[in-house]
């Protein structure tokens, strides 16, 4: 049993411009019908969080940080935490549920689009949307005296690198737990000590020697010092920060790649 | 050429051997359906042909395509109608179309979506969000989608199970309509009359192999011959008549609450009851002998 080659044999290369951007088109064509509620959640969260920690410490008990006015301290902090509340949270659970309940990845891989294609279009896309919310505390934290900096314009790369690593373990985790709810445990145990050891809103120096080794290895800490660098100046360790991240985001991505290729593929 | 090719393909799931060995052509320009009960492999089938399942043993090609390797030019050649709708519920029925137009590298998206509005006589709901639109029409809307690119090998994969006979009715017009144009269709089902009407050729799937292949009308002359009794009585009669039917020669199969005994012109006189219903043999009859399962 043989056949004959086609006389115009398709050849497709790995990680097509096409495919990425045919991916993209559906989560644009389906965020023009809730972008109202997730951008209210997205910039409302991370506000309660500023105005809350922010206003309320300042007011009570904290003047300044590192020589910083508090308030600005905690709102060139809180870019990271809209950055992970609005990429680790939307890819674990949108990926699970495009896969498990609207069996939306099988239509997808059924066109010509391959696993890689498919986890890199998510993760672009999401982290395109949590670079523009993340700049969000930073653009309010103006009102209470921040002063705009030139170095402010790379925060929306820093966002997005970072988003792009948070986007891709979403996606790993969505590729490897078998229930929703078995996202409490990804929560609780990696999203919120996240979070709280960035050093948004207290100096990790102050922490025991221990945890702020492990609180150097949060790439959320070193997304807190470059936005913090980008308004009050930057350092040369900073390459070095910006270079752990994208190691985060470059992991990350091929981790997520590799579990949706088991999790999709028999 | 045959637009698929499939030799001894192997697909075990653990312990579970789904595709046993399986050998099927399909040529270019026929509809040939895949009928099988539930679990016979039809799915699996599918999937291996989309590249979402690697076989562990055999050759895969197709539209001259070697599979896995080269299964994403394949894909960007074919058009698969999946058995669950998948559609975007949210999204307008045009922009379901046009994303799918862009995934499949269309290059007058427009117009493309436009033909496929028409295709599926949405023209007037393209702005409509598609948890809008009736089960019939989302079914039409995914059918559509499929055919987005003008794909020259089209798989349906029970395109229309849990349907009601109404929307299914529409359904077999398009498929009809499809295979009018010249399209390679393999389609998956478990409804006999489905590939009664539809299809070219029938390949009977059981346990992971193909058991039997033809047209419908020389499956039923191999297997079935040109008639079936079917009696309906208490099962203590039902179960006598079995006994003498096969003692003669003939081959019976349970029928719900009656018995159909099939190949009837071949019995003796008097080797029918009077009561029985002697109707002409169907696929339904050969699917049930080959393999011993109810049809639907």
């Amino acid at each position: 049993m043989s056949a004959e080659a086609p006389a115009r044999q398709r050849t497709m290369r790995r990680l097509e411009p096409a495919a990425i951007a045919g991916v993209m088109s559906r989560e644009v064509a389906n965020f023009r019908t809730y972008w109202r509620g997730t951008t209210f959640s997205s910039v409302l969260e991370p506000l309660v969080y500023l105005l809350a920690f922010g206003l309320g410490l300042s007011a009570t008990l904290v003047d300044e940080v590192e020589g910083i006015p508090y308030i600005q301290f905690v709102g060139t902090g809180m870019v990271a935490t809209a950055v992970i509340f609005s990429s680790a949270l939307p890819s674990m659970f949108g990926t699970f549920v495009k896969h498990r309940f609207q069996n939306t990845y099988e239509a997808i891989l059924a066109a010509p689009v391959d696993v890689e294609e498919l986890v890199s279009a998510e993760m672009l896309w999401i982290a395109g949307r949590s670079a523009v919310y993340g700049c969000v505390p930073l653009i309010v934290t103006f009102f209470w005296g921040l002063d705009p900096a030139w170095g402010m314009l790379l925060v929306p790369i820093f966002a997005f690198v970072t988003a792009l690593g948070f986007a891709g373990f979403g996606v790993a985790m969505a590729a490897t737990v078998a229930k929703i709810d078995q996202f409490n445990y990804v929560t609780a145990l990696f999203v919120t000590p996240l979070f709280l050891v960035a050093g948004t809103f207290f100096p990790i120096n102050g922490l025991p020697e221990g945890v702020q080794v492990i609180a150097q290895a949060n790439p959320l800490h070193q997304l807190v010092e470059l936005v913090r660098g980008g308004a009050f100046g930057y350092e040369w360790v900073d390459l070095a920060r910006f270079a752990f991240l994208l190691a985060f985001a470059i992991v990350t991505w091929r981790v997520a790649v590799a579990r949706m290729k088991r999790r999709l593929i028999d | 050429m045959a637009a698929i090719e499939l030799s001894g393909v192997v697909k075990r799931f653990g312990a579970i051997t789904a595709v046993d060995g399986l050998d099927l052509d399909v040529p270019e320009g026929i509809c040939l359906g895949l009928l099988g009960p539930n679990g016979a492999g039809k799915s699996t089938t599918m999937r291996l042909l989309t590249g979402q399942a690697i076989a562990d043993a055999g050759e895969l090609r197709v539209l001259g395509y070697e599979l896995p390797g080269q299964s994403k030019p394949a894909r960007a050649e074919m058009g698969v109608v999946p058995q669950l709708d998948n559609l975007d519920v949210d999204v307008t029925v045009e922009d379901n179309l046009a994303v799918y137009a862009r995934l499949y590298r269309v290059k007058d998206v427009g117009a493309a979506v436009d033909r496929c509005l028409d295709l599926a006589r949405l023209r007037d709901r393209r702005r409509d969000a598609v948890d809008k639109l009736s089960g019939g029409m989302r079914r039409r809307l995914l059918l559509a989608r499929g055919l987005v690119h003008e794909p020259r090998l089209v798989l349906l994969d029970e395109p229309t199970v849990g349907l009601d006979p109404q929307i299914r009715t529409e359904l077999w017009t398009l498929i009809g309509d499809l295979k009018a144009r010249g399209a390679t269709i393999l389609m998956s089902t478990h409804y006999i009359e489905e590939a009664e009407r539809l299809a070219d050729e029938v390949a009977v799937m059981h346990q992971g192999k193909i058991i039997s292949r033809g047209r419908p009308a020389d499956l039923i002359a191999e297997h079935a011959g040109r008639q079936t009794a079917e009696v309906y009585a208490p099962p203590q009669r039902l179960s006598e008549l079995r006994t003498s039917a096969e003692a003669a020669g003939l081959r019976v199969r349970p029928a719900g609450p009656a018995i159909a005994i099939v190949g009837s012109e071949r019995a003796a006189d008097g080797g029918i009851p009077e009561d029985a219903v002697v109707r002409a043999a169907t696929l339904e009859d050969v699917f049930v002998l080959l393999t011993g399962e109810e049809a639907e």
